[in-house]
C-alpha cells in the first residue's frame, strides 16, 4: 500500500457483506483507509457505496464481516457500537448524499449542534448551563471559536447568522462538511460532496479536502462520481461494482484497469473520452450513461440506489 | 429606476376590468349557492299532526340567496380587480409590523409583563376580568409547556391534557389522603407528570408525525378513562372535592380563621374581601407562567435545547452527529409534561374540585391550537394565541349561539393570513456577534 504511515491502518474493513432479504448490496468487500490519506470509493450507481458508508456509520448492522477502527492503540469493532455513539467513540463523522442540514437553524447553530457531546458534558445535565456557570460559558466560547475556525475555512463567516436553508447549494455542501469536521473526527466520510457543484466550487472543494487531510492528519473516505475530484485528490481508489470490489489502487492504476473501464462503459461500446479529462466523459452521469449505452448483458438488475 | 418611481408608474395606469370572467365567476358562485340552498333553505319540514311531517317550500328564499351571492361575488371580484396591488400592500404591512416587533422584543415583553402585573389594580378591573386573566394564564402556561414538545422538539402531541390531569390528580390525592397543601404538592405534581411524560415517551420513540399524534391521542384518552373508572382511588366521575386553597406564606384566605391561625386580612389589617384570594391566585399563576417562560428561553440556548430543535429539523443528521435521540426525545417529553403537571396542580387548587370532565380531548386540541396558531416555537405567539382563543369565546357571549362560529372563523382567518402562525419568527439561539451583517 502506498500510504505515508502505512504501518497501521486507520480503518480496516474485512469481508463486509450486507444483505437486504435476497439482495446482496455489498458482497465480501475488504479495504483499508489510512490516517492522512484520501480514499475514494467509486462505482456505477447502485454499486453499494452508500451502503458501505451506512455500515461504517452505524445506520446499518452488517450481515457479515469485520469493521475495525484503530484509535490510540485501541481497536474498536464498529458493528458492536450503537449507531449514534460511533461519532464519539470511534471518531467517524459523515455527510449525506442528499444534504441533511438543520434547515431552520442558522449556519452557526448547525456547527454548534455538531459539538453537542462536549457541550452537554460541560453543562452537567444542563444544570451548569442553566445557572450560567463559568465552566459552561468557557465551553460554549470554545465551541463558537471552533465553529468560527471552520466558517473561515469554508468562507461562510459573514453568513454565520443566516438560516442554513437560505444558503446556495454549494455553500450548503461546504457547511455540511464543516459540521462533520466540528465533531473532531478521525475519519471523515463524504458521500458525493461534489455533486451539483460547478467546476470552480469543485476545485475549491479539492483544496479544502487536501488542506483538511494535511493539517488535521485525519483519514478521508470519499464517495464521488466527479472524476476530476476523485483523480485529482485521492491517494487511493477503491472501485465497487454490484457490491463487489473490482479494483483497488492508486488513481493511475485504477484508471488503467480494464475491469473498471468495463464496469463504467459497458462491454461492447467503449467510448473514447471526448475532452482532456483522462477518464470518463460526463462524470456525474458516467455510471448511468455507460450502462445505458453499453450492452448490459443478461440478468442486469435495476439500479439499487 | 427606484422602487418608489416604479410604484408611482403602477398607480398611474388605470386598472382594466375584465367583465366576462367576472360575470362567469359570479354566475358559477350563484349556482353553487342555489344548489346548496335548495335542500337547506328551500325545503322546510313541519308537523302536520299525528306524527306526520309536511314539507313547505321556500323557493323565493333560494332565489334571494342566489341573487345575493351573485351580487356579492361580483362586487368582491370587481373590487379585487380594481385594487389589485392590495394583497402585496397587506403583506407589506404585516412585514413591517413583524420587523418592528422583532426589534422591540424587550420593550414589548416588559410592557406585557407590566400590564399583567398591574391588571388587578386597574380601574376597569373586575373579579370577572381577573378570573378570565387567570384562565388565560393557565393556557399560556400549558401552551409554553406544549411548545417545548411540539414547537421545539417537533413531536406532535395530541394528548397533552393527560399531564395536566396527572398534575391535578396528584395534588388532589395528596391533599385528600395525606393532607398536603398546595405548595407542598406542587413539586410532586411536576415530578409525577414528568414521569408520565417519560412513560409516554418510551413506546413512541420510533414514531413521528401523524403516527405519534395518534398514539399520544390514545394516551390522553387512557389517562382520562382510568381516572373515570378507577373509582376507589380517583372518585370516578364524582372527582375529588375539598381540595385546599393556597395560602399566602402560611396565611389562609378566609373570613374567620380557626384557632391559633391568622388570616391574610387579619395579618395585613385589611377588611376581608373574597377578591384577595382571586387576585392572589392570579399572581401565583402569573409567576408560574413567567418562570416557565424564563426556563424555556434559557434551556433553548443550552445544548439540550439546540438538540431538540435539531431533532425537529433532521433526526438522521442528529444520529450522525452523535446525538442520542432517545434521551433528547425523553427529556423534551419530560420537561413539557412537567409544566403541564404544574399547571394541573394550580388548576386543582383554583377550582377546589377536579373530575375527569375537565380533561377531555377538546382541552388538548385547544392547547395545541394555541401553539400552532401562535407560531410553532414562539413564546410570544403562545401568549397572543392564548389571549385570542380563551377570551374570544368570552367576548363572543353577546352573540349567543354564533359564539363558536365566530371562534372558528377567527381560527380559519388566522391560518389563512398567517399560515405559519401569528409570530413565525425564530430568534437564533446565539449569533456570531460583530461578524454578522
Amino acid at each position: 500500500m502506498t500510504g505515508a504511515g502505512s504501518a497501521v491502518p486507520l480503518l480496516a474493513v474485512e469481508n463486509l457483506t450486507m444483505r437486504f432479504g435476497g439482495l446482496v448490496a455489498v458482497d465480501d468487500v475488504s479495504f483499508t483507509a489510512y490516517r492522512g490519506e484520501i480514499t475514494a470509493i467509486i462505482g456505477p450507481n447502485g454499486a453499494g457505496k452508500t451502503t458501505v458508508f451506512n455500515c461504517l456509520t452505524g445506520f446499518y448492522r452488517p450481515s457479515a464481516g469485520r469493521l475495525a477502527m484503530h484509535r490510540d492503540a485501541e481497536i474498536l469493532q464498529l458493528d458492536r457500537i450503537e449507531g449514534f455513539r460511533i461519532v464519539r467513540r470511534a471518531g467517524i463523522a459523515r455527510t449525506f448524499q442528499n444534504i441533511r442540514l438543520f434547515a431552520g437553524m442558522t449556519v452557526l447553530e448547525n456547527l454548534i449542534v455538531a459539538q453537542h457531546n462536549p457541550l452537554m458534558k460541560a453543562s452537567v445535565f444542563s444544570l451548569a448551563g442553566l445557572l450560567g456557570l463559568p465552566r459552561y460559558r468557557a465551553a460554549e466560547r470554545a465551541a463558537v471559536e471552533r465553529a468560527r475556525h471552520w466558517l473561515d475555512r469554508i468562507g461562510l463567516t459573514d453568513r454565520a447568522d443566516w438560516l442554513a436553508a437560505a444558503l446556495p447549494y454549494g455553500a450548503q455542501r461546504r457547511l455540511e462538511i464543516a459540521r462533520a469536521l466540528c465533531t473532531g473526527p478521525a475519519l471523515l466520510c463524504l458521500d458525493e460532496p461534489a455533486a451539483g457543484l460547478n467546476p470552480r466550487e469543485s476545485a475549491e472543494l479539492n483544496q479544502l479536502l487536501l488542506g483538511v487531510r494535511d493539517e488535521q492528519q485525519i483519514g478521508i473516505l470519499l464517495i464521488e462520481h466527479d472524476m476530476t475530484v476523485v483523480m485529482g485528490i485521492s491517494d487511493h481508489v477503491i472501485v465497487l461494482d454490484y457490491g463487489r470490489k473490482i479494483a483497488d489502487g492508486t488513481p493511475a492504476e485504477v484508471r488503467a484497469d480494464p475491469e473498471v473501464v468495463k464496469a463504467y462503459l459497458g462491454e461492447d461500446e467503449i467510448e473514447v473520452a471526448r475532452d482532456e479529462r483522462p477518464f470518463i466523459v460526463a462524470p456525474a452521469k458516467a455510471g448511468v450513461q455507460g450502462r445505458a449505452a453499453g450492452n448490459p448483458g443478461p440478468g442486469f438488475p435495476p439500479s439499487r440506489e | 429606476m427606484t422602487a418608489a418611481s416604479g410604484l408611482a408608474v403602477d398607480n398611474s395606469v388605470k386598472p382594466r376590468v375584465f367583465w366576462i370572467p367576472l360575470l362567469k365567476d359570479a354566475i358559477l358562485a350563484a349556482l353553487v349557492a342555489v344548489f346548496l340552498a335548495l335542500p337547506l333553505v328551500g325545503l322546510q319540514t313541519y308537523d302536520i299532526g299525528g306524527g306526520a311531517l309536511g314539507i313547505r317550500t321556500h323557493f323565493d328564499w333560494v332565489a334571494i340567496a342566489g341573487a345575493a351571492v351573485f351580487a356579492g361575488r361580483l362586487a368582491l371580484r370587481f373590487l379585487q380587480q380594481l385594487y389589485r396591488p392590495r394583497p402585496a400592500g397587506r403583506a407589506k404591512v404585516f412585514a413591517t409590523l413583524t420587523a418592528w416587533g422583532n426589534r422591540q422584543v424587550l420593550p414589548i415583553t416588559l410592557a406585557g409583563i407590566g400590564f399583567a402585573v398591574a391588571l388587578p389594580f386597574l380601574p376597569f378591573s373586575s373579579r370577572y376580568l381577573i378570573d378570565l386573566g387567570t384562565t388565560v394564564l393557565i393556557y399560556v402556561m400549558l401552551g409554553w409547556g406544549l411548545n417545548v414538545v411540539v414547537g421545539l422538539a417537533g413531536l406532535l402531541d395530541l394528548g397533552y391534557v393527560a399531564f395536566y390531569a396527572v398534575g391535578a390528580y396528584t395534588f388532589g390525592l395528596l391533599a385528600r389522603d395525606l393532607d398536603f397543601t398546595f405548595w407542598e404538592a406542587l413539586p410532586f405534581s411536576g415530578l409525577v407528570a414528568a414521569s408520565f411524560g417519560v412513560i409516554l415517551g418510551f413506546p413512541v420513540l420510533r414514531l413521528r408525525g401523524d403516527y405519534l399524534a395518534i398514539v399520544t391521542l390514545g394516551f390522553g384518552e387512557i389517562i382520562r378513562i382510568v381516572l373515570l373508572n378507577w373509582a376507589p382511588v380517583t372518585g370516578g366521575p364524582n372527582g375529588i372535592g375539598g381540595i385546599p386553597r393556597p395560602s399566602f406564606f402560611g396565611l389562609p384566605f378566609a373570613r374567620s380563621a380557626p384557632e391559633d391561625t391568622t388570616t391574610f386580612n387579619q395579618f395585613f389589617g385589611l377588611e376581608f374581601s373574597p377578591d384577595h384570594r382571586v387576585i392572589f391566585l392570579y399572581f401565583v399563576i402569573l409567576a408560574m407562567a413567567l418562570l416557565t417562560n424564563a426556563f424555556t428561553l434559557r434551556i433553548r440556548q443550552l445544548p439540550i435545547g439546540r438538540a431538540w430543535e435539531a431533532l425537529r429539523e433532521d433526526e438522521v443528521a442528529c444520529r450522525a452527529l452523535g446525538i442520542n435521540p432517545t434521551t433528547v426525545k425523553l427529556s423534551a417529553f419530560a420537561i413539557g409534561a412537567m409544566f403541564g403537571g404544574f399547571a394541573g396542580c394550580f388548576f386543582a387548587t383554583r377550582q377546589g374540585f377536579i373530575s375527569p370532565e375537565s380533561f377531555t380531548f377538546i382541552e388538548s386540541a385547544t392547547i395545541l391550537a394555541i401553539v400552532v396558531l401562535g407560531g410553532m416555537g414562539s413564546q410570544m405567539g403562545v401568549v397572543l394565541a392564548a389571549i385570542l382563543l380563551v377570551s374570544l369565546p368570552e367576548f363572543g357571549r353577546a352573540f349567543a349561539e354564533f359564539r363558536m362560529l365566530i371562534f372558528g372563523a377567527a381560527m380559519v382567518g388566522v391560518m389563512v393570513w398567517r399560515p405559519r402562525g401569528l409570530i413565525a419568527h425564530r430568534e437564533p439561539t446565539l449569533r456570531l456577534g460583530a461578524a454578522s451583517r
